[in-house]
């Protein structure tokens, strides 16, 4: 069951500020305004599917497929924090493997957590393990919401869950 | 240090003091390439950027100057957009993410450059989703830009309008190719189109011509049109002009980027001059020179290539993997490739089927799943891969995963399908008797 948002003023004016930035194709607002709806209400539900549908002119099935497809929008809520740790290469070879697991200890996640996030039982956090983030030099990396983080141990790391806890 | 970087792109990079703001920019000498540029004849960039022979510098290494002149202003009657690819995420990768977050007006005021020669009245900027706050930035640098005339309409009095817009992804790979992210920005599921026919030059964004270029491509326009083509192309090689972002990742003493001339300095300059060795006194064990897409170097290997001579005549040389100049064609010569200037190093401690499992689920998670060889291929050498490494394959299995890769690469839409067969092509055919031992052994990872 999914519950129904509230959809703001605010939130209608920088959705219609947004679609200006396309002035040939509409269609070409759908990233941002998924963008725009997971910021405001934390994942793309059926009916934010169907009100950025009606709102550019497309049909659902047009914005869903864009929901399953690029892995940042999910269709179902992630943690109040959230924690997403480079899994590819330099950060592996730099401890990203060692850092996810001590962080899932450190939280309480179960669950697996490749590409898609786990969520702890009380919703407060989640973790994912992502790809490249770029910044290869300086790993492990992490991001936790829209904040990036690198050289992060686990005492670091533990650091972080305290002051974003 | 040995070899002594230069700065052209990374001039102001980390230097104390220096700000993200139009005016910090702008007192460092910002923007006064534009004012130059605006006053040049379209046609006459275009000839300096072709004069410098830059490559691209997002991986293919496409000359930038062949890539604006297949749009022939007297022909074409339609608009031409612009995009700029900021898609940073090819493994080992991490240049542009100094540029956005550190010098974005560098990158705002190369891309009016390129936008006003190729007559561009709106253009894109493509970032990556998992830049967050490089969008932001790179937003209030376009606010900056408009308020000071030099973005919007009418610049600098000119008669000349352009818009930029920030446009970001959210998490694919894939919209680094081309026309994966045209597509994206299109609002669509970033299936790379086949070419022929939709080159972007001819059949782009809304079906109109378009250049994609890379964050670094755009910097250097301005370095261009500033030193003029001829100068620029003193810079480096001949056919491997200008200088190159490196970015070191893995087992250094000092991971980072740096900023020299294309090929000025070997391979094991960069590794063991530059970034201070491999770590804990450890030995070399691979290398993968230009992004995980690139195929892997094992230490100890020795390569036969044509060397000019000082004489102008070519001569067959062999060389020694730490011999190996970072430019283009001498990468390409030894059968990897310079890439996105991405350096992985491994150190002698390293599994190589565990490294090759990592890189290989990298692949499979990014795989569009558009053509079948490659979405089904992907999928299948990362299980084999992960099995092998675990121990829990046979002997054979090597072969198999060998095998998959052969029947991947030249069977796709998009380069894609090279990008994730070469990684195992290498590594199985160089490491085989690793990956054959572990296979079978049970080891744990």
């Amino acid at each position: 069951m999914s519950c129904e948002f509230k959809i703001s003023q605010e939130f209608v004016k920088k959705v219609d500020e947004t679609i200006t930035h396309y002035p040939v194709s509409k269609r070409s607002a759908s990233l941002p305004l998924l963008h725009l709806w997971q910021e405001e209400f934390g994942y793309v539900s059926n009916q934010g599917v169907e009100w950025i549908a009606s709102k550019l002119d497309l049909q659902p099935i047009n914005v869903f497929e864009l929901v399953t497809f690029y892995p940042m929008f999910r269709d179902k809520p992630a943690g109040k924090i959230q924690f997403r740790v480079c899994r590819t290469l330099s950060c592996a070879l730099a401890g990203g493997y060692e850092l996810f697991d001590h962080l899932k200890k450190n939280c309480q996640i179960e669950g697996d957590g490749h590409h898609g996030p786990a969520v702890s039982p009380d919703g407060k956090y989640s973790i994912e393990f992502v790809e490249c983030l770029a910044s290869c030099g300086s790993g492990p990396v992490l991001m936790i919401n829209d904040d990036f983080h690198e050289n992060v141990s686990n005492d670091k790391a533990n650091e972080l869950v305290k002051k974003y806890g | 240090m040995a070899i002594a970087e230069t700065r052209l792109i990374f001039k102001h990079i980390d230097s104390p003091g220096y700000t993200i703001d139009i005016d910090c920019y702008i007192k460092n000498g910002g923007y006064t390439t534009l004012r130059k540029a605006i006053t040049m004849k379209t046609a006459e960039i275009i000839s300096e950027v072709k004069t410098s022979g830059l490559r691209g510098r997002g991986g293919a290494g496409f000359p930038t100057g062949v890539k604006w002149g297949f749009i022939d202003p007297t022909k074409n009657t339609k608009p031409v957009y612009l995009i700029c690819n900021a898609d940073e995420s090819e493994p080992g990768t991490f240049k542009d993410r100094q540029i956005i977050h550190k010098d974005p007006h560098q990158l705002i005021e190369g891309m009016i450059i390129s936008c006003f020669a190729n007559n561009v009245k709106l253009a894109y900027l493509y970032i990556r989703g998992e830049f967050p706050e490089g969008a932001k930035i790179l937003e209030r640098a376009c606010e900056e830009a408009r308020q000071k005339n030099l973005l919007g309409k009418n610049i600098l009095d000119t008669g000349y309008d352009l818009e930029i817009y920030i446009h970001r992804g959210a998490g694919a790979y894939i919209c680094g190719e081309e026309t994966g992210l045209i597509e994206s920005l299109e609002g669509k599921r970033a299936y790379p189109r086949i070419k022929p026919p939709y080159f972007p030059a001819v059949l782009g964004l809304y079906m109109c011509p378009t250049i994609v270029n890379n964050v670094e491509t755009l910097c250097n326009v301005i370095h261009i049109v500033k030193m003029g083509g001829a100068n620029f192309a003193k810079l480096g090689k001949p056919n491997n002009t200008g200088t190159r972002l490196l970015c070191v990742s893995g087992d250094v003493v000092k991971p980072g980027y740096y900023e020299f001339e294309v090929g000025a300095l070997t391979l094991g300059q960069l590794i063991y001059d530059v970034c201070g060795g491999i770590k804990n006194g450890k030995k070399l064990k691979a290398i993968i020179p230009g992004g995980s897409s690139a195929k892997v170097l094992k230490a100890g290997e020795r390569y036969k290539i044509k060397q000019k001579q000082a004489d102008g005549t070519m001569a067959d040389v062999e060389i020694a993997l730490e011999d190996i100049p970072m430019d283009f064609d001498t990468m390409a010569a030894v059968g990897s490739m310079a890439g996105s200037g991405g350096v992985i190093v491994m150190d002698e401690t390293r599994s190589m089927p565990d490294c090759l499992a990592n890189i290989s689920e990298f692949y499979a998670h990014e795989s569009c799943g558009q053509c079948t060889p490659c979405r089904e291929g992907s999928l299948w050498m990362k299980k084999i891969t992960t099995r092998i490494r675990d121990g829990k394959a046979t002997v054979e299995d090597v072969g198999v995963l060998k095998n998959v890769a052969d029947n991947i690469a030249g069977r796709t839409i998009c380069a894609f399908g090279e990008a994730c067969s070469w990684p195992v092509q290498s590594f199985v055919t160089k490491f085989k008797e690793e990956f054959e031992t572990v296979a079978g052994n049970g080891a744990k990872k």
